[in-house]
């Protein structure tokens, strides 16, 4: 099934909820985040996309035209065909939150946590969404781009436990 | 600090559940290698669920991406997984070049997959020495970083650098290599399988590592396939995924190789595969450094995108400019203002970088796809109904490099 296909198969389920783009290789959809499960779980049982390669983030506060805050991306892959498809989403201020995948591929599993840690995006229906690299404590979420590079001090105000206390 | 695993384990209820204890392994273990936690809860020494706690080598490396320009960052790409640095810096700039549209020449492809393979084996060549050191098999160990110091010195030829080469450069390398590097390769690629099947006759047929490792760990395909395992942990399962093949990047369409798959999905097949892929690279190897092609290994110096070389620079005003104009951190590389995907297949599995360009010099996000994050993620679901002595088995079979786990 080439991307045209598959394109054609999503427009008669979907009609214009999602536009399509493309740049060198990688052809994406842009799905909002009301039916972007729905996109995927299309994909996934209808098309035969059975391997999450990648999901990550971003931050798209200070690029040039954009109108939407975070962005998510899902890098598909049919492991029979090879054939690679990217579906995209967004998500704004205050309450970013997006429909979880872990039910469809459970690779999803950290890559969600990891998305969540670095951009505070809340995945609705994620069973354990917790922080997996940053410390429990930490509050701010450092991938923001309103985060500076450098820190906000976090790491000088981190208890110490001492040698009699632990 | 609360700490729950999401599902698939339940743990007994009532008086059975004082049974079970809970040990801490890690961050800073021998068997870890580098700084992992997990903690374990056993009854007896059969580990009943298994909770990862990571973070603990987190650096922000994706953050520092978004200060570094594309140059810069190389040396930043080096360090996360600094078992296959060159790997790294190819799926890098595959990525980045990919953005830019830049068609390198047939000298760098070639080169850069010598340096992929040869980072492949030396990946390989630590996920089989340190599995069979973790399970008592020391000679193995020693055998393999032998082999290892090889590839440390064709680096150090090659680049200046034994363990952080920085190689690689957007569209070209560093510095061209000479003839004695080429005959250090010819000279490993001479050495190394008399070398590798020491390692076999060492472990393939012992029975203590066959006992250690057999039947313990077991993935199934359809698992590997849903946790988005790639690479020689999802081989080992019978997932025949190559991107090599599958999606064909630098020359590999040039050379005759085969996909090393295995059924069973267990420790041991992992480390089969992971030795036949070995040998299936020194073919590689072998047949770009017999065919390695002449002629320049940057892509022209009209299209704006590669160092200018030193005696241009000093010489013509031509050079001077276009030199001051990548150096500049106002001027620098012109990008579309768009988002690329690219993946290689690197020695752990499917590498990949998102990169979002904003038109700067400095890309505005690059996430990396890191494989050892995605097969950790993996473990606590092998390890369950397995003993406490096993957990290092399927460590070191799915070869977690805590550098690229944490970033």
């Amino acid at each position: 099934m080439t991307h045209e296909e598959i394109i054609t198969k999503l427009r008669d389920k979907f009609g214009a909820a999602f536009t399509t783009s493309e740049f060198r290789d990688n052809r994406r959809i842009i799905a909002p985040a009301e039916r972007v499960y729905a996109v995927l779980a299309f994909l996934k049982q209808q098309c035969g996309f059975d391997l999450l390669a990648e999901l990550g983030g971003a931050d798209y506060l200070q690029y040039p035209d954009a109108k939407d805050r975070y962005g998510v991306w899902y890098v598909l892959v049919n492991t029979t065909t090879g054939v690679r498809l990217i579906v995209k989403t967004f998500a704004n201020d205050p309450e970013p939150t997006l429909p979880s995948v872990f039910a469809l591929w459970k690779g999803a599993d950290w890559m969600e946590r990891e998305v969540y840690d670095m951009y505070g995006v809340i995945f609705d229906g994620h069973p354990d969404l917790r922080r997996i690299l940053m410390p429990d404590e930490f509050t701010a979420f450092p991938l923001r781009k309103d985060y500076p590079m450098r820190g906000r001090g976090e790491r000088h105000n981190f208890p110490v436990i001492t040698r009699p206390e632990s | 600090m609360p700490l729950e695993l999401a599902d698939a384990i339940t743990l007994p209820e009532g008086p059975e559940r004082e049974y079970l204890w809970t040990l801490n392994f890690g961050p800073q273990h021998p068997a870890t290698h580098t700084t992992l936690r997990l903690v374990l809860t056993l009854d007896g020494e059969t580990i009943v669920k298994a909770v990862p706690d990571i973070g603990y080598l987190h650096s922000g490396f994706e953050k520092l991406g978004e200060h570094l320009d594309y140059n810069q960052y190389v040396t930043i790409v080096d360090r996360k997984n600094y078992i296959s640095p060159v790997a790294n810096e190819i799926a890098w700039f595959a990525a980045v070049e990919k953005l830019m549209g830049i068609e390198l020449t047939p000298r760098c492809k070639y080169l850069r997959v010598i340096f992929n393979e040869l980072m492949r084996i030396h990946d390989h060549l630590l996920a089989c020495g340190a599995a069979a050191l973790d399970l008592g098999g020391f000679t193995a160990f020693l055998y393999a970083f032998n082999q290892k110091e090889k590839i440390y010195d064709i680096c150090e030829r090659a680049s200046g650098q034994r363990f952080h080469p920085s190689y690689l450069r957007v569209g070209g390398l560093l510095a061209d290599v000479d003839e004695t590097w080429i005959e250090m390769v010819r000279a490993f690629v001479r050495d190394f399988p008399p070398a590798w099947n020491d390692i076999v006759r060492l472990l393939n047929r012992n029975r203590i590592f066959i006992e250690r490792t057999k039947d313990i760990g077991v993935l199934s395909k359809e698992d590997a396939i849903n946790m988005s395992c790639t690479g020689p942990v999802a081989r080992a399962s019978g997932v025949v995924r190559d991107l090599r093949k599958d999606e064909p990047y630098l020359a590999y369409r040039d050379f005759d190789y085969k996909v090393i798959c295995a059924q069973e999905g267990d420790c041991y097949a992992r480390y089969l595969v992971r030795m036949e892929e070995m040998l299936e690279s020194c073919k590689i190897i072998y047949q770009a450094i017999e065919n390695l092609p002449p002629g320049p290994i940057n892509v022209d110096a009209d299209s704006k995108v590669t160092m200018p070389n030193q005696l241009s620079v000093y010489r013509s005003i031509e050079g001077l400019i276009h030199h001051f104009e990548l150096i500049m951190s106002n001027r620098q590389w012109q990008t579309p203002v768009d988002e690329v995907y690219a993946a290689i297949e690197s020695p752990n599995g499917e590498l990949g970088y998102y990169v979002i360009a904003d038109g700067s010099g400095v890309a505005y996000r690059t996430r990396t796809r890191p494989p050892s994050f995605i097969h950790f993620a993996i473990f606590p679901y092998l390890i369950v109904g397995h003993q406490v002595s096993d957990v290092v088995a399927v460590l070191g079979s799915l070869n977690i490099i805590a550098a690229e786990l944490d970033r």
